[in-house]
């Protein structure tokens, strides 16, 4: 497998609620990690590309962030496509420097959405994702709709809210082993069952966090493998698959566009499901996390719930799912929680992910939806 | 805070228009012959211009449905606990309605419903459900 593009540095900040924080002080601190993770300086970096901000909202934000560090790229653009976003990024990434567009492309994410804004703020600003004419005069929000998908899902399929809870149980086990975790602290089922409701089927620890926090990537061309001082990580398939952006217009509440994403990412890559040794998937809710395994095809339908609960997603189950705690227990930042699943799939393949490491991993699945499983992006990344 | 009032653009106008009459349009795709919602000026599944508006009987099934207990904006906390359901009307189309006049945990997939239609406060006739 000759890998299109490589990703040669890594960086995060810390994640939770960081006083002070800026979401462009984030986006420079992990922008400056990563290039040095790299081995480069922001003078190498030819390609920048960004995602959006909640807190410092900008129809630009590419050319915000690349003019408050004082770079001039010969490419910079910012994609917004939600929690797909991160994916998107580095998919869009590869092809420039597979394309020989750019030699060196920063995608850096970054919000201070937990201490920049109220929760009440960070929930109202994600409900207008809601269709204006025919969602929102109803009280959608993001929950509701993710709760719209669990009940049909649990109807067809049989998905029980404790095979939910068992999800969100074992990501705040993962998170437990990893020190930047926004929430480390135990979880039990009963705990899960008893948070309170927030859309039913959906209980308060059936969500995702609300982080402050800040991720960034460099993906270089194939070719300057040598010249990284940490082992690259190869990308080696990258897919989309795109269905709807409002619930009321998905075309299935049971299948969505991750089934295209994946098919696209593994056939480009050469391997199937059955190959990946680690996965960082999209969880927003646990239900979307649950959809997408068996969406995708890694569990049968109706069996991934059972699996979460035999410890499958564990360190050493069948599927070591979202090691670093996901958007669940490690944090969510926006754009940026997406990319903390590619830092954490990196760190996977380099072997340096300490208590969290998956044995021998060779082959990472990485993926991110936007919207209400509207947006999907999946990679296939491999050890070099 | 206030409620998000539906504004009609030149693709729901008529539908809109409709509401304000006690009636449920939709539109019907005069090539393909497919029931689509939301409205607009072409049809999503074969592109064709001009779908055709057909009057509904107003009648469908909940395909699925939630209680919303946590507010996305303060215009909505007096309503909590609020059910929020898809409803597959009769003749082929899905939309999104809160199921009014009920206790939450009446509200079942295959519930039937009949759509009503409630004012909101910019003199926009809101299509709503009730269980049948």
């Amino acid at each position: 497998m000759k890998p299109r593009a490589l990703i040669t540095g890594v960086g995060d900040t810390a994640v939770g609620e960081l006083a002070g924080s800026s979401c462009m002080g984030l986006h420079r601190e992990a922008a400056l990690a990563a290039v040095a993770d790299a081995g480069l300086t922001l003078a190498d970096i030819d390609g920048v590309l960004c995602a959006y901000s909640f807190t410092e909202p900008h129809l630009m934000l590419g050319s915000v962030f690349c003019e408050y560090m004082g770079v001039h790229p010969g490419f910079c653009s910012a994609i917004q496509a939600g929690g797909a976003s991160a994916c998107i990024m580095l998919m869009q990434a590869a092809a420039l420097v597979a394309s020989g567009q750019c030699r060196h492309v920063l995608a850096v994410t970054g919000d201070n959405r937990l201490s920049g804004m109220s929760r009440d703020g960070a929930v109202a600003a994600l409900a207008d994702v809601g269709h204006p004419q025919f969602e929102r005069p109803y009280g959608i929000s993001v929950p509701a709709a993710y709760a719209l998908v669990a009940r049909r899902y649990m109807h067809e399929y049989g998905a029980t809210p404790e095979q939910l809870a068992a999800i969100a149980v074992e990501h705040r086990t993962h998170a437990a082993r990893h020190p930047k975790a926004h929430k480390r602290a135990p979880i039990t089922v009963a705990d899960v069952m008893a948070s309170r409701e927030i859309c039913s089927p959906l209980r308060l620890l059936d969500c995702c966090l609300i982080s402050d926090g800040g991720a960034a990537v460099v993906v270089s061309a194939a070719d300057t493998a040598g010249d990284a001082p940490n082992r690259p990580v190869a990308i080696l398939g990258a897919g989309q698959g795109h269905t709807h952006e409002h619930i009321v217009c998905a075309p299935s509440l049971t299948d969505f566009g991750c089934k295209d994403s994946s098919r696209r990412a593994f056939g480009q890559a050469g391997v199937s499901a059955a190959d990946i040794d680690v996965a960082e998937i999209y969880d927003s809710f646990t239900i979307t996390l649950l959809v997408e395994l068996e969406s995708i095809g890694f569990f049968p339908r109706g069996e991934a719930g059972p699996a979460a609960q035999a410890g499958a997603l564990g360190l050493g189950g069948a599927l070591p799912c979202n090691t670093h705690g996901g958007l669940l227990s490690y944090g969510h930042s926006g754009a940026a929680g997406g990319m903390f699943h590619a830092v954490e799939a990196v760190h996977q393949l380099r072997h340096n992910a300490g208590p969290r490491q998956v044995r021998d991993a060779e082959l990472a699945f990485v993926h991110g939806d936007g919207g209400i499983l509207s947006a999907h992006c999946s990679l296939v990344l491999g050890r070099t | 805070m206030q409620r998000p009032i539906p504004a009609a653009t030149a693709d729901t106008r008529e539908f809109w228009e409709a509401c304000g009459r006690g009636e449920l349009v939709y539109q019907v795709c005069r090539s393909c012959a497919r029931a689509q919602f939301y409205p607009r000026r072409h049809c999503a599944y074969c592109q064709a211009g001009e779908p055709e508006w057909r009057r509904s009987a107003g009648l469908g099934a909940v395909y699925s449905h939630t209680t919303v207990y946590r507010a996305p904006t303060p215009a909505f906390k007096a309503d909590v606990p609020y059910v929020i359901a898809l409803v597959d009307l009769d003749e082929g189309f899905r939309m999104m309605v809160n199921i009014l006049g009920c206790a939450p945990s009446a509200v079942a997939i295959g519930s039937r419903v009949r759509i009503v239609f409630r004012p909101t406060g910019g003199g926009v006739a809101l299509p709503q459900g009730e269980l049948v």
